[in-house]
């Protein structure tokens, strides 16, 4: 790391500082009740609490797990979807008006129908996160490869190019930057989407935590929850940052 | 590939813009013989673009045909080879990549693909290139760029290399070294070439034939027709101060409706 990169990333952290701090503060001067504002040392415990008796680990990587399964299914379906939309004037005359208007239907309104359908086990939860990754993953794709710079599609044709090594010399390598922040926002879509389905019927997972507490009155707990949602969401977005950022650099 | 031949016979083209017809080019008639440099001249907007992408089979002619070495194109034409105004080099490969990109298709293993490799040393080197192998197309100017285009164009070897005002874009100097250096790579090559240009004086540098293209009288709508064929006097490559090209640069820009002092220096 430079001193650069160390310095923005130091800089980054100014803002969540001042919020402890000011957490801290407002609980002690008791603006708000404990059970309302726990001070931070509180959540804390509540961490650790969870952290001994070794429940911690279970709610993060079911969520975790949730999330990857259903993003890799979302996505993989976007990018198909996507894919066809682009490419495909037909095919988009014929999808594109339905898939926008099911993408208008907001994520809590498909879990009761999901818990009929599929039951309460992990596929319904796994599905909504799919649900929630596909649409950015989609929206972008079709845009990326809909709008190909015609004068390198032309480049392609005229090198003899068609079909497949049409798309796989052209269309898709100037797609990539656009699908892969795309990804990204799918990424992000599954996660609030996986909280919708663990807030509704589940019995393990951040969202069932924060179900838990509010019914339990641990409002330590609940700020713990939402503060590992916020860290994870941000921790899988650095991770696909970075694949993009070097994948950037390579084609630089 | 060596040169081959190119003949457009009755060549029309009528496009279709919201629902109306309109004709570009109608009758034209033409015969390149291998190895020879045409130049195609016209006012902007004529269909020289369009002629010159009828040959590649990037359109397809309304009427008529277009035969290159005696056959008639049909589809993408593998014989030719496009560059075009803009270098059009794929941003996200290194310009070796690019040039590769021009190498003609075929099954990549062991030894071809080392083959592969030379080829795309030597049109980098031909182009002056060879020390800008990795380099990005953003990493390079607009003329090492256009040259790389042009290397990635021969990479094909084509029988009839197709240039769309390939220097338009070029500040002054960079196009005069252009020039002298496709005149260089035609001679070593022998290859045909049809030059779309805007420039006069490049079209009398460079060219054996110039191409007039013009509104026909007889054409329908102002559909643009072979006007006039100038033979380039003297052997290339010419002297760009000649005196009896001069007196031809007067001529040529008169048929494009520019008038000048007959007196004019070439370079004034
Ligand atoms: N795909 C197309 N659809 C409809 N009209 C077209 C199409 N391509 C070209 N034209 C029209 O054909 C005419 C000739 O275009 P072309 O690009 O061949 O001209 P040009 O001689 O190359 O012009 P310039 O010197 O400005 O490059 C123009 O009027 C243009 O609008
Ligand atoms: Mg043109």
């Amino acid at each position: 790391m430079t001193l650069v990169q160390a310095r923005r990333a130091g800089a980054g952290l100014v803002l969540p500082v001042l919020l402890l701090a000011g957490w801290q503060w407002i609980a002690a001067a008791g603006v708000f009740s404990a059970a309302q504002l726990p001070p931070p040392g509180e959540v804390l415990d509540a961490l650790g609490e969870l952290l001994r008796r070794g429940e911690l680990w279970h709610h993060l990587a079911i969520s975790t797990q949730r999330v990857l399964i259903g993003f890799a299914a979302g996505s993989a379906l976007g990018l198909t979807l996507g894919g066809l939309v682009g490419l495909s004037r037909w095919a988009s005359t014929v999808l594109s008006p339905t898939v926008q208007a099911i993408r208008a239907v907001p994520s809590l309104a498909w879990v009761p129908l999901l818990l009929l359908w599929l039951g309460i086990g992990e596929t319904p939860k796994i599905v909504l996160v799919a649900i929630g990754a596909f649409f950015p993953v989609y929206t972008t794709v079709s845009a990326a490869l809909a709008h190909t710079d015609p004068h390198l599609v032309e480049v392609g044709r005229a090198y003899g190019r068609s079909g497949v090594s049409l798309l796989a010399s052209i269309l898709f390598p100037a797609a990539t930057p656009a699908i892969l922040s795309g990804l990204r926002l799918g990424l992000a879509q599954g996660w609030l989407f996986l909280v919708a389905a663990e807030l509704i019927a589940s019995s393990m997972g951040l969202g069932f935590l924060l179900i838990d507490s509010q019914n339990t009155g641990r409002t330590d707990v609940m700020l713990l929850a939402i503060i590992l949602l916020a860290l994870l969401g941000k921790l899988t977005d650095t991770v696909l940052g970075l694949a993009e950022r070097r994948l950037a650099a390579t084609s630089r | 590939m060596s040169a081959v031949s190119l003949v457009l016979d009755g060549v029309g083209k009528v496009f279709s813009a919201g629902g109306r017809q309109r004709a570009v080019l109608s009758e034209v008639r033409l015969s390149v013989a291998a190895g020879e440099v045409v130049a195609l001249l016209g006012p902007s907007g004529c269909g020289k673009s369009t002629l010159l992408r009828l040959v590649g089979g990037l359109e397809a002619a309304s009427s008529g045909s277009v035969r290159v070495d005696g056959r008639e194109v049909r589809g993408i034409e593998p014989r030719c080879a496009v560059v075009f105004q803009e270098p059009r080099l794929l941003p996200w490969r290194t310009l070796e990549r690019n040039v590769a990109y021009g190498l003609p298709r075929r099954r990549r293993r062991g030894a071809v693909e080392k083959q592969a490799r030379a080829e795309v040393r030597h049109w980098l080197s031909v182009v002056g290139l060879a020390e800008f192998a990795r380099h990005r197309p953003r990493q390079v100017s607009g003329g090492m760029a256009q040259r790389a285009a042009l290397a990635r164009a021969l990479a094909r070897r084509p029988g009839v290399l197709l240039l769309d005002e390939p220097f338009a874009a070029l500040d002054a100097l960079t196009r005069l070294r252009m020039q002298d250096l496709l005149a260089e790579v035609q001679r070593a090559e022998g290859t045909t070439v049809l030059l779309v240009t805007h420039d006069v004086d490049e079209a009398l540098h460079l060219a054996d034939r110039v191409v007039l293209l013009g509104a026909g009288e007889s054409a329908p709508d102002g559909a643009a027709t072979v006007r006039s064929i100038v033979e380039v006097p003297g052997t290339r490559p010419r002297d760009r101060g000649d005196a009896e090209l001069a007196a031809l640069r007067v001529r040529l820009l008169a048929e494009l409706g520019v008038h000048t002092p007959a007196a004019a220096p070439a370079h004034p």
